[in-house]
């Protein structure tokens, strides 16, 4: 790649600069959100949320050559889809102690990150999802708009 | 008495919001301002002691605004115009008129404001860091006691991202793909 179209890409050296630090904190922060969703507000929709919004910030200010070097949309999907899997196969593990979504791990002391069996390893699940899934959306969606908008103007000419 | 006066001010907030959102002629000035709904939504749940939905909400409202203002920037044409149908106004006119009448009989019925009807809330209060060990009560409801609507939920959300998928990428896999990204920047100067 030239240098001058690495000039080009994205936003200006200001905003690539403050949102490459920015990125890793606010996933940072969404992964705190989803694993003490048992133990304060948050969970792992909006945990997840937050992460695809990083992911959202890097590919706005970089280009999405950049986004998609990190973050494929090919492992996007796939791991939406083994997010719901893993959410499905922790409520048919209940079954080993009884019920459909039965808390069948040991619950450890109450106020403290492993104290709560499952929903811990559920949040999880949930966020890998919401994250991924999120994510992929906003790269479909970005992509149809300029194809779209591209062949407007094509037809204008 | 403090908090309904609050969630007063923030409705109407977000009544004049929409109203704006519908009435303005500017693509972008509309996003912007159906977005006050969901912020005026997010700091009324934070008074009513809800911070869970509060975080939610406000985490949804922000990602749906960037993905809304990219969709709306990569069209051309940005402005609505053209003279307003009758009919389709006067039949709103009248739904509005029926829902009016048939929610003011319908609320009058209920409980009053924090008193639920339903008694099984009391149990998941008393019960929830003793039976589920999560001390954040929303999270022992959705993950351990009704798990079974959190599944629901996920599959909305999977089968919706799986339709998106399918309907967005309209043409073959990967060449075309490979193709798409090579002259696909977000802000490529052309």
């Amino acid at each position: 790649m030239s240098n001058k179209s690495k000039h080009q890409d994205g936003m200006s050296l200001i905003s690539k600069t403050i949102s490459s630090f920015m990125t890793a904190l606010i996933a940072l922060f969404g992964f705190y959100i989803a694993f003490y969703g048992h133990l304060t507000p948050g969970g792992g929709f909006a945990g997840g949320v937050i992460i695809a919004a990083a992911f959202i910030l890097l590919t706005l200010s970089h280009s999405k050559k950049v986004s998609l070097k990190k973050f494929p949309d090919i492992i996007a999907s796939l791991l939406d889809n083994f997010g719901a899997l893993s959410f499905v196969a922790l409520g048919l593990l209940g079954f080993l102690s009884g019920a459909f979504f039965m808390n069948f791990v040991q619950k450890g002391k109450a106020f403290t990150l492993l104290s709560s069996g499952t929903i811990l390893l559920a949040n999880i699940a949930i966020m890998i999802k919401v994250m991924a899934g999120l994510f992929a959306i906003f790269v479909g969606l970005s992509i149809f708009g300029r194809i779209v908008a591209e062949g407007e103007k094509g037809d204008m000419r | 008495m403090m908090v309904e006066t609050l969630c007063l001010v923030f409705l109407i907030f977000a009544i004049v919001g929409s109203l704006i959102a519908v009435e303005t002629k500017n693509l972008l000035s509309a996003v912007i301002s159906a977005g006050v709904v969901g912020y005026g939504l997010s700091i009324m749940f934070l008074y009513l002691g809800a911070p869970d939905i509060a975080i939610t909400q406000v985490v949804v409202e922000v990602l749906a605004l960037v993905v809304l203002i990219r969709g709306t920037i990569a069209v051309d044409n940005i402005s609505i115009g053209g003279p307003r149908d009758t009919l389709p106004l006067f039949v709103a006119l009248v739904f509005f008129g029926v829902f009016v009448v048939l929610g003011v009989i319908a609320l009058g019925d209920m409980t009053g404001f924090g008193n639920p009807m339903m008694k099984v809330s009391e149990h998941y209060l008393l019960n929830s860091v003793k039976e589920t060990g999560s001390s954040n009560v929303v999270m022992g409801i959705l993950l351990d006691y009704r798990a079974y609507d959190t599944l629901g939920e996920a599959t909305v959300l999977l089968t919706s991202i799986l339709g998106a998928f399918v309907i967005l990428r309209r043409q073959g896999k990967k060449e075309i793909a490979e193709k798409d990204y090579e002259h696909v920047g977000i802000l490529e100067d052309e």
